[in-house]
Formats: structure tokens, sequence, C-alpha cells
């Protein structure tokens, strides 16, 4: 019973990483009906830019408490992220506004390989160690189950920034203009909504996740290479398509699903003779059955197109 | 209209570029050697030690003239770590730039791949430190020079018993043939002498969340884990480990080689063990020189790739010296022939299974640096 609870909390800790990078794909999914590859590359990013600024102020950095610490580095690079994201749009999506969205997507792809093939000559191909920012101790009580400081530090980020999200959508004048831009873009302009800062913004607030992402994710598991973004981008991507695209909570919930079939495969399948390979394959066939059920996700609209 | 113009524009101008290359890679004057190594992706640094082994090498040899009165040129392709890419670069080194001879990959999974093809094309292949049996039944062209996972298991397990462990879980990276293999041999060896596997868990190369497989290891209570995946992974496992709880030391094959190890896993490394070719603690001066000139070369101290690396350089020189010849069929037999060759990874004998037969050296992990412990031999 204990190994089993323990697994569940691996799921859920495991599931949270992932809901945490859906976010910011879901967000600009929801407001600009596009997929961003890029996504899992500037996460990628976000943990190499926390590295090099723990190389640049290593010192000062631990003389700080780390949770003051920690913030600092996640700030910064998520401030430098964000800006790297509106570059992006700025340079590669922008010029595509009016064209067909498979050309956007196509070159999302683009854009995604050019920062991993970059980011390879820049920093080299080999694994990096990655700092402990987050103290490498375990919470352990009674039950015998154990929990790590970086696990919950995991869960309260992923929570926080779920509910900082919905604030920024639901409340803010910035979150109205995203969310008429994202029911009809013709339309916001003629209200007077300046689609270009719109949209510059929802790419920096998407890239601010990720790279917020890549740092928690690379205290978690602290070794890092240019192409660390890809499996978990794209696990990301399926847990924002399971729990309906377009849709925050759906994104949370579809990570965790994501999350705890995975664990649970691996901590069980052996057993019942599925091996630990295929935890990724139970994951996906998930996905299709829902989207056999329910083709808009878990938590999705059913949009009618106007014909 | 427009795009049609620059599409033909764009294949022209690829037509030209690849037309351009080409050409350039037949040259008469000089031996061309193919290397298949993994320079960047998951085993990395696997490559890139192999690669300063094998190009220190080739410059030692062009600087005292060459061979058989022409220079070596080493063309090395890079396999990304991805299975599927050491075959794709094989076939181009052999078919575009003519290589006499093979050198690569440090990975079973990916010397499977290539020994075919080097077989098909009658190019002698040498593996510096493919361990995998399967690699050499390829064919009689494909050679190693290193000793193969029936010993490396079987010598982990001795290892276990000496040490008195008798509850034994097993951690295998089911995508690699490498680990798979070292898993079969030290299950055998160590069940045939009264040892108990708790629990055999598996996960594939590039995962980076091992929480479920080690919660259900740690149910069992074994008095050591044998990892024998690659270092990238085993760092990441071991790290998860102590967060879980677990204590006991880990135990693995020379995949676990590299500086990643220690950078990554730091502290969770601490007592745990692994079976490899070589020591850089050896005091002999063969091997002292060695270390020196690498040190001079590279910054840093060789591992065992980038030593299996140069072995295996040297020997298809050295066969090349005995063969004068850089064809085939003659390059091959005096390769097979290759006896008491005088290694930096000791002396190299091929066997009729063009394998070699060589002790292997148990090293742990003790402030952060790899020590040597015991030497065992076959």
């Amino acid at each position: 019973m204990d190994q089993f609870l323990q697994q569940l909390l691996n799921g859920l800790f495991q599931g949270s990483i992932y809901a945490l990078i859906a976010l910011g794909y879901t967000m600009v999914y929801g407001v600009l009906r596009f997929i961003n590859f890029a996504h899992g590359d500037v996460f990628m990013l976000g943990a190499f830019t926390a590295l090099g600024l723990h190389k640049l102020m290593g010192p000062t950095l631990a003389l700080l408490p780390w949770p003051v610490s920690l913030l600092i580095v996640l700030l910064v690079s998520m401030t430098l992220c964000a800006a790297l994201g509106i570059i992006i749009e700025r340079l590669a999506y922008r010029p595509l506004r009016d064209r067909p969205r498979l050309n956007v997507l196509i070159t999302a792809i683009g854009v995604s390989l050019f920062i991993e093939y970059s980011a390879q000559l820049l920093f080299g191909a080999t694994q990096r160690p990655f700092p402990d920012l987050i103290p490498r101790t375990a919470i352990a009580n009674a039950g015998g189950l154990t929990i790590s400081v970086a696990q919950v530090i995991v869960l309260v980020t992923t929570l926080a920034l779920l509910a900082g999200l919905r604030i920024v959508v639901m409340k803010t004048r910035m979150g109205l203009a995203m969310r008429a831009l994202s029911l009809n873009p013709t339309a916001s302009t003629l209200m007077g909504v300046n689609n270009s800062v719109v949209i510059s913004f929802t790419f920096g607030l998407g890239s601010a996740l990720a790279a917020a992402g890549g740092i928690l994710y690379a205290s978690l598991y602290p070794s890092i290479e240019p192409f660390m973004g890809i499996q978990p981008g794209l696990k990301a991507f399926v847990a924002a398509v399971l729990g309906g695209i377009g849709n925050i909570p759906g994104a949370a919930l579809g990570g965790l699903i994501i999350g705890v079939t995975e664990t649970l495969v691996k901590g069980y399948g052996q057993e019942l003779g599925i091996p630990s390979g295929y935890s990724e394959g139970v994951a996906f066939v998930l996905l299709i059955l829902i989207l056999v059920f329910k083709p808009s996700g878990i938590l999705g609209r059913v949009e009618r197109e106007k014909v | 209209m427009k795009f049609s113009t620059r599409l033909l524009f764009a294949s022209t101008a690829l037509i030209a570029a690849f037309g351009v290359c080409g050409c350039k890679s037949s040259d008469d004057s000089t031996i061309n050697i193919g290397e298949v190594a993994s320079l960047s992706g998951g085993t990395a640094t696997f490559g890139q030690s192999s690669h300063n082994g094998t190009q220190m090498a080739v410059d030692e040899i062009n600087a005292a003239g060459g061979l058989l009165g022409k220079q070596i040129k080493l063309i090395t392709e890079d396999d990304q770590s991805k299975q599927g890419e050491a075959g794709t670069v094989a076939k181009k080194l052999i078919s575009r730039s003519k290589v006499s001879a093979l050198l690569g990959e440090v990975s079973s999974g990916k010397s499977l791949e290539m020994a075919p093809i080097a077989q098909t094309a009658g190019i002698p292949m040498i593996s510096p430190a493919s361990t995998n049996p399967k690699v050499t039944e390829a064919g009689d062209y494909v050679f190693r020079i290193c000793f193969i996972d029936p010993f490396q298991g079987t010598v982990m397990s001795k290892f276990a018993i000496s040490k008195g462990w008798k509850k034994v879980a097993i951690l295998t990276d089911t995508k690699q043939d490498y680990s798979v293999g070292l898993t079969q041999f030290f299950k055998k060896h160590f069940t045939e002498n009264q040892g108990t596997i708790t629990g055999e868990q598996s996960y594939g190369s590039g995962d980076k969340d091992f929480k479920a497989q080690l919660t259900a290891i740690k149910a069992g209570a074994p008095d050591a884990i044998f990892a024998s995946g690659y270092y990238n992974e085993v760092a990441l496992i071991a790290v998860q480990a102590r967060e879980l709880g677990i204590t006991v030391p880990f135990l693995g094959g020379d995949g676990w080689d590299s500086p990643s190890l220690t950078e990554v896993g730091g502290k969770a490394m601490e007592g745990c063990f692994f079976s490899n070719h070589f020591s850089n603690e050896d005091a002999s001066p063969v091997i002292q020189n060695f270390v020196k000139a690498y040190e001079v070369k590279h910054g840093a101290k060789p591992d065992a790739m980038a030593a299996l690396g140069y072995d295996s350089a040297k020997i298809l020189f050295d066969a090349m010296k005995r063969a004068g010849t850089t064809e085939g069929k003659a390059l091959r037999d005096a390769i097979a022939a290759t006896k008491d060759f005088p290694g930096i990874t000791g002396s190299i004998t091929l066997d009729e299974k063009r394998n070699a037969n060589k002790p292997a050296v148990i090293l742990t992990i003790k402030d952060g640096k790899v020590a040597y412990t015991e030497t065992i031999t076959p």
C-alpha cells in the first residue's frame, strides 16, 4: 500500500512538471490558434540561462538563502526568455501572420530546430550538470513516503502559475484583449485592440512560463543538454491536447493524467508484462481513446465551424 | 511561377555544392580511414573521448612520416548517439569517402548497425569498446579490441559475491543492446552462485524520471543495485535513488566511464563500483606517458574510451604495416593475426572470434573521483 501511495505521489509530481510546460503551450494556442513547437526549446534555453546566471553570480547567490537565490534566477531567466520569445515572434511568425496557418506551423518546427542546433553550437553537445538551486533533501514522513523539496517547489510553482495565469487572462485588460483576439482578430482590431502588442505579450508570457518549467525540470533532473526540451515538450503538448487545447485548467489536468499513468505503468507494468518502455505508449493510447470519445479534449469546448 | 524558379535555383545550388564536396574525398595521396563516433547526444562523451584518442594516434603516425608512404586521413562522422544514424554514416564513409577501414562505434547498438555494412563491403571494422558479443558475430571483417559482456557481467557478479551481497536488484536500459547483454550475464552468474535477484526493472535511454522503478526496487530491500546502462541515465538514477532514501551502492559496467557520471551524480555516486578497461591511475610508464601526452593535448586525463580509441587506431596501423597494403582482404588477415600487441589498455591478442581477451579493473567513486580498486583477470 505504501508503495502504491509512493507511486501515486511520484506520478503526481511528474505530472505537475508536464502541466507546468503545457500551460505555455495551451495559452499560446488559446489566443493565436497556433502550436508553438519552439516552446520546448525556450524551455531548454531557460535551463541554460539559469546555468549561465549561476556561473556568473554563483558566489553572490551562495550567500543568500536558497529560496531567494532560486527566485532571482527564476525571475531573471524568465525575463530573458520572455524577451527571446518576443524576438522569435517578431522575426519568424509575424511576417507570416496573414498567410495560411500551415506556413506558421512549419516555420515553428524550423525555429525549433534552429534553436536546438544553435544551442548545440554554443553550449556543446555534452550533458552539463545543473547546480542544486533547490536543496537535494527529502522530506520523509511517518508513513515511509518520501517527497523531495524540489518536488514540492514544482507543485507549488505550477499551482501558483496556474492561478496567476487565470487571473491575467480573466481579470486584466490585457487578458480581455487576449480573449477578444482569440474570438475574432478582425473584430478586436475594430474595437481598438492593438493585436501586435497582445500577440507579443502572449509569446513573452508563454516563453517565461517555458523558462520557469525548464529551470524546475533541470532542478529535478540535474543533467541538461541542447535537446532536453524535445521529450518534455512532446509530453506537454499531449497533455495540452488531452485536457482540451486552449483551456488552461485542462492543460494542468492533462499533465497530471499523463504523469500518473506513466508512473503507474513504469512501477507496475513489469509485473503485468508491460515493459516500462511502453509507459509512453500507454499514455498515448489514453490520448487516442479520449480524443475518440471527446475530440475537443477533457475540458475543451466544442467549436462549431462556420460555413 | 515565382516559386518554381526559386526552387530550381535552390536545387541547382544544392547540386553544385554537393558536386564540389563529392570529388574532394577520393584522393590517392592519402589513406582514408573512417571513424563513426557519437560526438553529440546521449553518449557524447564516449564519442568525443574515443575520437580524441583515435586522432592522437593518427597525428602521431603522420608526424612520424605516415604509413606505406602516405599520410593517414581520418574522416570522422557524428552519429548523434542516434540509433539508425551509425549505419547511414558508415555507408556514406564507405561509398563516398572510399575509406580503407572503419573505426567505431563505442556503443554496441551502433556497432551492430555498422558491422553488416562493413562485412558486405569487405571493409575491415574495428570497434574500440563495443562489448556485446553479437557485434563480431556479424562476420570475419569485424573486430573489437575490448573484452565482452559475458566477461564483464561475470566480473561484476563475482565482485558482488566477494563483497558478501546476496540480494541484488537490476535496472536495465532496454533500448541498449549493451545494457541488456550485461544484465543477462550478470544475472546468470549471480543466480548460479546462490544470489537472489530481488527485482528487475527497466527504462529507455533518454528517460529522466526513474522514481517509479526505484520505488519498486526499494520494496525488495536489495544489498546493491546493478545498473547496466550508460552514465547519463545512471547518474540521474543514483540522484533520485538517494532522494527516495535508497542508500545501497550501485554497480555497473564500462558504460559508466565518463566525467559526467560524477559531475551530474555528485554525492549520490559515492561508494558505487564499475568495471572498466583501464585506469589512468595505473603507474606503468606506458600508461603514464599516454596520460601525460593526452593531458597536454586535451587538458583532461584520458578515460578508458580515449585509451581504447587510441589502441584501435594503433592496431589498425600495425596491421596495415604488416600487410603492406590497405586492400580489404589482406588487411583483414593482418588484423586477425594481431598477437601480443602492447596497447595502453593491456596486451591485445585477437582470438578466433575476433575478440580481445583482457583483464578488467574495478573502479569506485571516492570523494568525487574515480579510484582504482582491483583487477580481475579472465
